[in-house]
This record gives structure tokens, C-alpha cells and sequence, in this order.
């Protein structure tokens, strides 16, 4: 039988606000572990939290950029459960009136359009975070930092209508590339300022009902995120093809074996206990405040592309790639500034610097270039300075130490050579020493004049300018 | 008369006059602690060295010539439920047994800055939940008017130590009655603030919907001047009331001339002793003749009010517990593993009654279960409300018994909780309306004091305390002192 998969995610975003979602302290990143708490994050007995507005603010945002409708009047309430990170033993969340709901966000699907409605929006506070050494079952005890306990985190939740693991892959990018653009987040995988868990089922492909779903946890990079869900889908197929039931439960995805383990099933799942958190008031949002917050939102992805498209005249496949994270957009956008060859900018990024990237698993933000540098470069291929080839080599030695490209060309001997005189001896040498070439040249194989082009090439080290090469081979090799 | 026989306002006055000293004040109600403690067992900590190097330090000031607020010298008592840095903090209760926290309530702080004499740490039921002290986790407190007898509670420790003299004045909780049952009870005033009038920030949370902290004193004009201190908006705590405080004693005129007051007669069915119930009569005919105008009323909700409180209250109670889990601060009794370690540090850290209570609130709160206990609670209590507010349209302050009965014997109410859980029916309905209420002295029923409640508006503290005041002058109930 052909099976669809249907999955959903929910994706937890840490905001930076300066302070916690209800006490003061400070959120920063990375300090020593229990230097950031106060008596109300750690929970201690008789202490009441105050909602940081500054969160709900950046909540907002976050829900007008993914499309939401922001609700007037919303609440919190509390989720019971006991866990060592947490200091009350309950969370401060939202259940049945969340601050925002009704979004979509749009994912560009082997050209194609695809919107993912995201079902609602809310705002809770961050547990804190246990410290264990890797064999969790042999540990004697656990260490907790509660530095992250606290921290606002919302959570959003998509409805179940990504079809497969690439789809959520793309859904999480964008999600992770307009949350950015608002400026609100991190968005970091890996210091776990973005998380992402899944409800994973499978049904006959044509049919209505939903199959048994598993939630999927512990999937802590884009690449984990895709291989725990193939690997899950793969499982479930299995089970099912087997003739076997899928078992409604939570899993935990294990990036060294690459595999998901049963964590527990719906008979041992939590009952939160949600009541109406009673030490806040509910929160009522005004029109105009969510207005006031609509005109800070900066230009996010979809008007940039379109701005790409229209201003630049770039295809639709460059502006979806350079809008596709902030930095990246910001990056061209500087470099366009000082260089207005818009194409041949957004070449270079999509080919050499997205190829510098992925290779080193790296974001623009993480390497030295600046835009000014890039700019630097095209205007000495345009000078005629240095050949678009050995542009590749300067740019990559840019990309990594960040040194200017004149500095570069100087110190590595790379200045293009124009002189025709010079560039006509050693044609000539060529010539005299590759005459089977030159013989089938003239026999009428332009194939041969490329061997030819690369010889020179090859004798002056790629500094020739290729054109001149080109001109005076031809003309040589016609009188 | 004794020092520590003496209202807050009489030892103030001897203060300002120079007669004497904040240190002479705080070692007569130290001997008097070391005279009744024995028998009364009001306190869980005791702070002498605190309490007198505080008494030096507003001398010192005084004799500069500073001008001090109106407490600022005088030796009080807090409920144990009220965060003292450096100073343990139990709730009465195993598992805070040795929990010294590193901030103040904001009472504690508001007082501190008042010039606080701090005494000690009162007792009370643990957690607050219960009506006797019998609760405690570390010893009973006795009624100072009979030694066989409960003081009331939660607040038992802060009642019977203002009724003993063993402080000018007390802090106290109140989430169903805590501190108007046991004022009642060892014939004391006793205030419920409003629902944020007073900062919860610091206060151990009952439940938190319900809590009020409140003061305990000898008479209404002490009482006054204490809840003038501690009261007033607190941005540590979202649910305090962003209000100007007045000053109360500026209500204390005795005039009531108009006053209309309400008698609720579902407040005075069956169940109230005829001792309470004479109290209550008497009381109509003195406000009567003082020109108030006293006619019967109906609050049509009121039998609900036990139902609904024993599932809200324990529900918020469920959670606001949980955090006592051993990990962090605190008791905590090994297991084999993490769940084990919870089911021990709580099994041996929580006495039967908060253990109940858990049970019932986690119970209410239940998947499948919350709408037909908590939902449905929260519903009635918005009707147990409406009652209040159709009823203050037409009067300006309600008048009720605190408790049905006088100080029961200790040991009587302990092994049924349900008949237990009725010595609060008469105020539990305060507490779910959110609306202020004042338990005064009405009188005695063989040597026991018997205490009468004034409801009254949200926020109109004032108005109880003008009423309060006006029987009060009528009277010598609040004049007199235990047989110690």
C-alpha cells in the first residue's frame, strides 16, 4: 500500500528580551551556571512572577510575521508536572486562549508554492537545563543550571500539513529565516534558541482520518530534525506493512545510532493539570499597541524577495536564496550599495560564498568577508586587475583570513597580465611546441584551441588575461 | 497595668513621650515570652538578640531626634509563612523545617522600614490549612483564655500571641478565615484585607487566589495603624491593587449615624451556638441605638461556599506545592531513584491534613474531572460574588458571627475533618468574593471570647473599620486579658 505522511511541528523559539519572561534577571547566553537567578526563578516559596512586557511585545512580533491574528484578550495558565529543571514544578504557559493563532507560512517546494498553517502562537517561560554525563542510565546524579529557567520561550504549532521530512526541513528554515528577520531570537539550533519537536503519522495515500501519531523529541539540528523524521516515517511504514499498529507515544530521537526510542506511551503520558495561572492577571491587548508593533516589524522575506525581483531584477530562485536568512539578504544588500551590479553580486553569493559556506558548514555571520570586501573584488575583475578566475582563488583566501583582495593579488604575485607583447611570446612558444594542436586547428577542430588557451594558461600561471589570450592564439594561428 | 498588657497605641504613646524606651518595651514582652510560652507555644522561632538590637537601633534614632512611623519600636510576632531573610521560615512544616530564605516578604520589608521589633516566627497549621493549630508539624498552640482549648487558625500562633501578650501585635494569612477565626476565637481583632490590598510578594502561597495577609492586634485602632503600614500597591505582585492607602485611624470618628448594615440571615441558620448567636442580636441593638440602620438580608449562595472553597483552595494548594520536591531546598529523603526520591521527601515532609489536600486539588484538576470540580467552582464562585455585590447595593457593611462557635477543645474537631472544615463557614465566603472583612471581640460564653465579623466593599477597609470601632468604644470585651 502507498502511505502519506502527515506531520506537524512544534517549534520552541527563546526570545532575547535583556531580562526573563518574570523577573529581571538577565538572559545572556553561556554564563557560568547558576550566576543568572533570583529568588522568583528559582521558585523559592512566596515568590509571585510580573510578566515581562518586552516579551509580549516580541511574542507579537513573532505572530505578525508568521501571518497570525493576534488575540485581544488571552491568559496564562499552568502545567503541572515534576521535573528537576523545573523550579515550581509547574510551567507557566498558555492552554486554551494562546496570544496569537491562525498564521501560515509559505515554503517554495521545487518551485512551487506551499503554505503551512500554523494553528496557534503562545508565550510561557523556559525550564532550566540538567547536566549529565552521557550515559544517562549509569549517572549517579545530575547537576541543574537554572540560568535558562526563565527565559521567555514561545511555541509554535503548525497544523498536520507538511507531507514529508524535506517539507518540514523547508518549513523550519523559513520559520527560523522570518523569526530572524524580526530580529526577536537567536533562532540558534545549536545553543537552543530554536527547537523543533514532531507529531509524525502515516495514512493510505487518498484517505481522510489521520493515522496513530508518535511525537518525536530531541532532534537538535536542521540535520537531525530531517533524518529523525525519514528514519520515523520509515519505522511506521514498517510497522504497518507488517501488519502491525502504530503505538501512540513519545520518542526520543538518538543521533549516534540514528534511531527513535520509545520514551513513553499515551498510558504514561502526563496529565498537565492546566488551571488559570492565578498570581497574573489575564492580559488584554489593545488594536493599537498590536498596530504600534505592526509598523516596527521590519521588511521580513516575502516583501524582501519581491523587492529583489522588482528592484534587481533578479530571478525568483537568487531572491529566494538571499532572502532566505537575514544576514545573507543584509549582505547583499550592503554589497549592492557600494556595487550596483546586482546580478553579478547575487552570482558570487549564490555560487562561491554559498559554496564556501556549506562546505565548512558555516554561516556568513561566522566568516570575515564584508561586503565592502566582495565589492572590492568584483571592481578589480572589472578593472581587468585580476581574471574572474583567479578572483576565486582571492575570494576564498578573503573568505577565510578576511585580508583586502589588492593586499591578496600583491602579495601572491596574481596581477592579471595584459601585456600583449608578453602575452604573444609565450603564445608563440606554445605554438612552436604543441604543433600536432596547431595542425588539427587548422584541420578545422575548435576543440584543439582550448588545449591550446589552457597551455598559456598554464605557462603564466592563470595571470594572463584570457581574452587577450584568446585574440592573439586566433590571429596567430591564422596568418 | 503591665507593658505587655497594653495596646499598640498606648506603648506608641509612651514611646513618644519619652517614658519608655523601645529596648525596655522589648525585654518586658521577652520575660513575658519566657513566663507563658510554656503553655501557650505561640512561637516556632523565637529572635530575642534580633529583636533587641532592632529595639537599640529605633532608640538610637529616636533619641536623634528622628521622626519614626507609628510602629517603629514596637515588638511583633509574623506568621511563619512570611518570608524572613536569614531568618528560617517553616510554614510550620517538616519540610521547611530548616529553609532560612534569602529575601523578605514585602511586609517584612515594609515593616522593617517601619522600624520593626521582630519577636519571632509564629506558629500554625502547616501550610495554613486547618483551623486549630493542630496542624503544625512541630507542636499545638494553646488558647491563652483555656489551656485545654484550640486558639483557632491557621494564624494560631499570631492570635495567641497578641491574646497573651507576648507581642503589641501579629501578622497573620487569611485564605478561608486564618486570621478572623483565630482573633475570634482568643478574642482579638482580626483583618482580611481585600484581595490586593496587601502584597502576597513573599507569602509562602496557600492558595494563591485567595490569600490575604492581615494584621492581628488587641484592639480596632491598633489594627488600623498596622494595616496602614503594610498595605498599598507592590509591582513584585501583579494581583496587589494599584490604590492609594489611606491612613485608617482617620475612621475611627465612632460615628455610624446612617450606616446601613446588612444581616445576612443564611449567616445565622443552624449550625451557630446560641451563645454567638446572642452576640450577633446584641450587637444589632447597640449599632441600632448608635444610628445605624440593621436590617435582614440574603446572600441566596452562601451554602456553596464550603464546597467550592474545598476545591478551589486545594486545587491552587496542589500546585503552589509542588516546587517542595526535594531537589532544590528544603527536605529531602533519598529514594532508589528521582521518583522515589519525590515520593519520600514528600511522604515524610507533609503532614496528613496538606496531604489531603493535595490529593483533593490534583484530584479536582484531573483530566476528565475539571470541568464537573474546578470549572465549576470557579462558576459558583462568580455567583457567591454577585451575592456580595447585589448585597453592599443596598448596605454599607455586613454583619455575621466569625465563627459558629467559641474555642473548641483541642483534640474534639482533629480526626474529622469535614466538621472541622464548618468553623469556617462563616468567612470562607469573604475570602471567595475577594472582599474585606474584621473580626472584633462581641463578647464571652463561659470565659471564652466569642468574635463578630463586618464585611464590607472592596477596598472600603475603612468603613470596617470605622463600624468596628463604634461597637468597639460600646464595649470592655476588647479591654479584657486572659487569666495567664
Amino acid at each position: 500500500m502507498e502511505y502519506e505522511t502527515v506531520i506537524g511541528l512544534e517549534v520552541h523559539v527563546e526570545l532575547k528580551t535583556r531580562t526573563k519572561v518574570f523577573c529581571s534577571c538577565p538572559t545572556t547566553f553561556g554564563a557560568k551556571p547558576n550566576t543568572q537567578v533570583c529568588p522568583v526563578c528559582l521558585g523559592l516559596p512566596g515568590v509571585l512572577p510580573v510578566l515581562n512586557e518586552k516579551a509580549v511585545e516580541f511574542t507579537i512580533q513573532a505572530a505578525l510575521a508568521l501571518n497570525c491574528q493576534i488575540a485581544g484578550f488571552s491568559k496564562f495558565d499552568r502545567k503541572n508536572y515534576f521535573y528537576p529543571d523545573m523550579p515550581k514544578d509547574y510551567q507557566i504557559s498558555q492552554y486554551d486562549l494562546p496570544l496569537a493563532a491562525g498564521g501560515h507560512i509559505d515554503i517554495n517546494l521545487s518551485g512551487e508554492n506551499k503554505r503551512i498553517r500554523i494553528k496557534r502562537l503562545h508565550l510561557e517561560e523556559d525550564t532550566g537545563k540538567l547536566l549529565h554525563s552521557d550515559d544517562l542510565a549509569a549517572a549517579a546524579s545530575s547537576l541543574v543550571d537554572f540560568n535558562r529557567a526563565g527565559v521567555p520561550l514561545i511555541e509554535i504549532v503548525s497544523e498536520p500539513d507538511i507531507r514529508s521530512p524535506e517539507e518540514a526541513r523547508l518549513y523550519l528554515n523559513k520559520l527560523k529565516g522570518i523569526i530572524e528577520y524580526t530580529g526577536v531570537s537567536d533562532v540558534k539550533m545549536q545553543e537552543g534558541s530554536l527547537r523543533c519537536d514532531a507529531n509524525v503519522s502515516l495514512r493510505p495515500k487518498g484517505a481522510k482520518e489521520f493515522g496513530t501519531r508518535t511525537e518525536i523529541k530531541n532532534m537538535n539540528s536542521f540535520r537531525a530534525v530531517q533524518r529523525g523524521l525519514e528514519y520515523e516515517v520509515e519505522r511506521q511504514k514498517k510497522v504497518l506493512e507488517s501488519g502491525g499498529k502504530v503505538l501512540q507515544e513519545t520518542r526520543h530521537w538518538d543521533e549516534t545510532r540514528g534511531i527513535t526510542v520509545s520514551l513513553r506511551s499515551k498510558e504514561e503520558a502526563h496529565d498537565y493539570r492546566y488551571f488559570p495561572e492565578p498570581d497574573l492577571a489575564p492580559l488584554v491587548i489593545s488594536r493599537e499597541w498590536v498596530q504600534e508593533i505592526r509598523h516596527l516589524l521590519p521588511e521580513l522575506p516575502a516583501a524582501k524577495k519581491a523587492r529583489l525581483i522588482e528592484v534587481y531584477r533578479l530571478p525568483e530562485y537568487d531572491a529566494e536564496v538571499l532572502t532566505s536568512s537575514k544576514a545573507l539578504g543584509d549582505f547583499f544588500d550592503a554589497t549592492v550599495a557600494s556595487y550596483p551590479e546586482a546580478k553579478t553580486v547575487s552570482n558570487w553569493m549564490m555560487g562561491e560564498l554559498m559554496k564556501y559556506l556549506n562546505a565548512r558548514n558555516l554561516e556568513i555571520g561566522e566568516i570575515p568577508l564584508t561586503p565592502g570586501l566582495l565589492a572590492d573584488l568584483l571592481r578589480l575583475i572589472d578593472q581587468g586587475t585580476i581574471s574572474g578566475k583567479i578572483a576565486k582563488t582571492i575570494f576564498e583566501e578573503m573568505c577565510s583570513t578576511g585580508q583586502p583582495p589588492e593586499k591578496i593579488v600583491q602579495e601572491k604575485g596574481l596581477v592579471q597580465i595584459s601585456d600583449e607583447g608578453a602575452i604573444a611570446r609565450v603564445v608563440e612558444e606554445v605554438i612552436a611546441g604543441n604543433q600536432q594542436s596547431v595542425a588539427d586547428y587548422r584541420a578545422g577542430k575548435e576543440k584543439a584551441l582550448t588545449f591550446l588557451v589552457g597551455q598559456v594558461m598554464k605557462v603564466t600561471r592563470g595571470k594572463a588575461n584570457p581574452e587577450a589570450v584568446n585574440r592573439i592564439l586566433r590571429e596567430k594561428l591564422q596568418s | 497595668m503591665q507593658l505587655y498588657e497594653q495596646t499598640l497605641t498606648q506603648v506608641h504613646d509612651l514611646l513618644t513621650k519619652g517614658e519608655v524606651t523601645s529596648r525596655e518595651i522589648t525585654e518586658a514582652f521577652l520575660r513575658r515570652i519566657e513566663a507563658v510560652e510554656g503553655s501557650v507555644q505561640a512561637l516556632v522561632t523565637r529572635t530575642p538578640e534580633l529583636a533587641l538590637e532592632q529595639a537599640q537601633e529605633t532608640d538610637r534614632r529616636r533619641q536623634a531626634g528622628e521622626d519614626l512611623p507609628p510602629l517603629a519600636g514596637l515588638p511583633a510576632v509574623i506568621k511563619d509563612n512570611m518570608s524572613t531573610r536569614g531568618i528560617r521560615t517553616t510554614c510550620s512544616s517538616r519540610i521547611l523545617e530548616n529553609f532560612v530564605p534569602p529575601y523578605d516578604a514585602t511586609v517584612v520589608e515594609k515593616l522593617r522600614e517601619s522600624g520593626l521589633v521582630l519577636l519571632g516566627k509564629a506558629n500554625m497549621d502547616e501550610f495554613a490549612m486547618g483551623s486549630s493549630a493542630e496542624n503544625s508539624a512541630f507542636f499545638k498552640t494553646f488558647n491563652p483564655w483555656d489551656l485545654t482549648r484550640v486558639p483557632g487558625g491557621s494564624s494560631a500562633g499570631s492570635a495567641a500571641a497578641v491574646a497573651a501578650g507576648e507581642a503589641v501585635y501579629a501578622l497573620g494569612s487569611d485564605t478561608g478565615g486564618s486570621v478572623r477565626q483565630p482573633a475570634a476565637l482568643c478574642g482579638v481583632v482580626g483583618m482580611k484585607p481585600t484581595y490586593g490590598r496587601v502584597s502576597r510578594y513573599g507569602l509562602v502561597a496557600f492558595a494563591s487566589s485567595l490569600d490575604q495577609i492581615g494584621p492581628l492586634t488587641r484592639d480596632v485602632r491598633d489594627n488600623a495603624s498596622v494595616l496602614s503600614a503594610i498595605a498599598g500597591h507592590d509591582p513584585r505582585d501583579s494581583t496587589s491593587a494599584p490604590l492609594e492607602v489611606p491612613n485608617y485611624t482617620t475612621f475611627l470618628t465612632g460615628d455610624i449615624k446612617g450606616l446601613r448594615i446588612g444581616l445576612p440571615k443564611e449567616y445565622l441558620a443552624a449550625g451557630i451556638d446560641a451563645p454567638v448567636r446572642k452576640a450577633v442580636d446584641e450587637a444589632v441593638r447597640v449599632l441600632s441605638g448608635l444610628g445605624a440602620e440593621v436590617e435582614e438580608c440574603s446572600l441566596p449562595h452562601t451554602e456553596y461556599s464550603l464546597s467550592v472553597y474545598y476545591i478551589i483552595a486545594p486545587a491552587e494548594a496542589s500546585s503552589n506545592l509542588a516546587r517542595y520536591d526535594g531537589v532544590r531546598y528544603g527536605l529531602r529523603v533519598s529514594g532508589d531513584d528521582l521518583i522515589g526520591t519525590y515520593q519520600q521527601t514528600r511522604r515524610q515532609g507533609f503532614g496528613s491534613e496538606v496531604k489531603r489536600r493535595i490529593m483533593l486539588g490534583t484530584y479536582a484538576l484531573s483530566s476528565g474531572y475539571y470541568d464537573a470540580y474546578y470549572l465549576k467552582a470557579q462558576k459558583v464562585r462568580t455567583l457567591i460574588r454577585r451575592d456580595f455585590d447585589q448585597a453592599f447595593a443596598r448596605f454599607d457593611v455586613l454583619l455575621t458571627p466569625t465563627s459558629p462557635t467559641t474555642a473548641f477543645k483541642v483534640g474534639e474537631k482533629v480526626d474529622d475533618p469535614l466538621t472541622m472544615y464548618m468553623s469556617d463557614v462563616c468567612t470562607v465566603p469573604v475570602n471567595l468574593a475577594g472582599v474585606p472583612a474584621i473580626s472584633v471581640p462581641g463578647g464571652f460564653d463561659q470565659g471564652l471570647p466569642i468574635g463578630l465579623q463586618f464585611i464590607g466593599r472592596p477596598f472600603a477597609e475603612g468603613d470596617l473599620y470605622r463600624v468596628a470601632y463604634a461597637l468597639e468604644q460600646t464595649t470592655d470585651y476588647h479591654k479584657q486579658r486572659p487569666p495567664l
